[in-house]
Formats: structure tokens, C-alpha cells, sequence
């Protein structure tokens, strides 16, 4: 039986409720995963995926020209 | 054939290897790579071009996060395509069994073994953690997305 660390302790994930998302932007893929006990949050795990990061020193770009 | 103006592009890998000091260089204790760290910090926090040192300021705080956050690994060498250089952590930056409580959304990559200095500052959509993991995974380590390019 599969178990999540929570704000209780070690929880069996069928006693939980789960919930999951994810958004998508140019720059990120996010997902993220809760589990609750009635209405409070006992757990929330985030996935962030970086895309694309800013080049840094983009003017040499014109030295180069 | 014509004589072409640039900035070499073996200049810019070298640059992110710290062959070359235009300025007075750091002393150095080793001549290993330096250890860089990955620090979180709150959605209020005002991290940005101007950042110039790791500082407490801002940074996440609870149960199971340590301030300056966790070592970056850098299994893999700066390199280039075509007129960029560029360079990627080799693994996903990992915060796990963690609960932070107030919204964060930025990480700080700083140097460790050089007084904590700045390197760059990456945002991403703002979050908590509540008993959970945070992963930053990297993107690819090429010439158009990796995490340190100079173009």
C-alpha cells in the first residue's frame, strides 16, 4: 500500500484525498500534487521544469555582428 | 576571405571555466571547480540583475530547508555551438521533505567558494510546499535553452 509523508506523518494515500494540477507557460512545465484530510492540506509535492533560461549577455550578440 | 569582427567563441567557454581575469582575480585555494549553491527565495523577496552577493534577505525559511539552500551539481564542462557558450547543472535541483509555507519563486545560483557571489537569478511560477519535495528540473543543455548561456 502506498504511503505519503505528510504534516501527520507517514499516511496511507488511501486515506487521502489527492489533487493535481499542472500549467504549462513559455518558460516553465509545473506540476504539482496535494493530498488532504478533509480540509486540510496535508501534503503538496511542486515539479517545476525549466524550458528555457534567459541568455545572459545578449548585447555581445552586436559585437558579433 | 575577410576579416570578421567578434568576441571568440573559445573566449566565452573559457569565460564560464574562469580561464581568463580581465580584473584582479580571486585567490583561489585549489585549483578544483568552485561549489555553487541553489538558494530559494519568497515571492516578495527583490532579487534580480542587481543582486550581487547570497544574502539570508528574502530566502525561504522551514522545517527541513537550510539556509543557502543545496550544492548544484556540475558534472558537466562548459561548451559551445555554434557562437555560444554555454553550461547546465547535470542534475535537477532537489528540496526534499520540506515545508515552506510562505510563496516562493525564484532560486538564486550563487558561487560558494567565491564569498557567496552572485551568478543569476531564475523565477517560476509561485509555490509552497506543505511535507513535500521541491524539483527544479534543468533545462536542456544546449545553445537555446540551457541555464548559463552567453550568445
Amino acid at each position: 500500500m502506498a504511503t505519503v509523508q505528510t504534516t501527520r506523518g507517514e499516511m496511507n494515500e488511501a486515506d487521502l484525498v489527492k489533487k493535481e494540477g499542472a500549467i504549462e507557460t513559455d518558460r516553465e512545465f509545473t506540476k504539482w500534487v496535494e493530498y488532504w484530510v478533509d480540509d486540510e492540506l496535508v501534503h503538496r509535492s511542486v515539479h517545476v521544469h525549466l524550458k528555457q533560461a534567459p541568455a545572459l549577455f545578449p548585447e555581445l550578440e552586436k559585437i558579433n555582428g | 576571405m575577410a576579416n570578421s569582427q567578434a568576441l571568440c567563441t573559445s573566449f566565452k567557454v573559457e569565460i564560464l571555466g574562469g580561464v581568463h581575469a580581465i580584473g584582479t582575480p580571486p585567490t583561489r585555494a585549489t585549483t578544483a571547480k568552485d561549489t555553487f549553491k541553489a538558494a530559494l527565495f519568497e515571492a516578495t523577496a527583490s532579487l534580480g540583475a542587481g543582486t550581487t552577493t547570497y544574502s539570508t534577505s528574502g530566502e525561504v525559511t522551514g522545517a527541513g530547508y537550510s539556509a543557502g539552500g543545496i550544492t548544484v551539481t556540475n558534472g558537466t564542462a562548459p561548451t559551445s555551438s555554434g557562437t555560444t557558450a554555454y553550461w547546465t547543472p547535470s542534475a535537477s535541483l532537489t528540496y526534499s521533505n520540506v515545508t515552506l509555507t510562505t510563496a516562493f519563486d525564484a532560486v538564486l545560483i550563487y558561487n560558494s567558494s567565491q564569498g557567496d557571489k552572485a551568478v543569476a537569478v531564475y523565477t517560476f511560477g509561485s509555490q509552497t510546499v506543505t511535507s513535500g519535495t521541491f524539483v527544479l528540473t534543468m533545462p536542456t543543455n544546449d545553445s537555446s535553452t540551457a541555464l548559463l548561456r552567453i550568445a
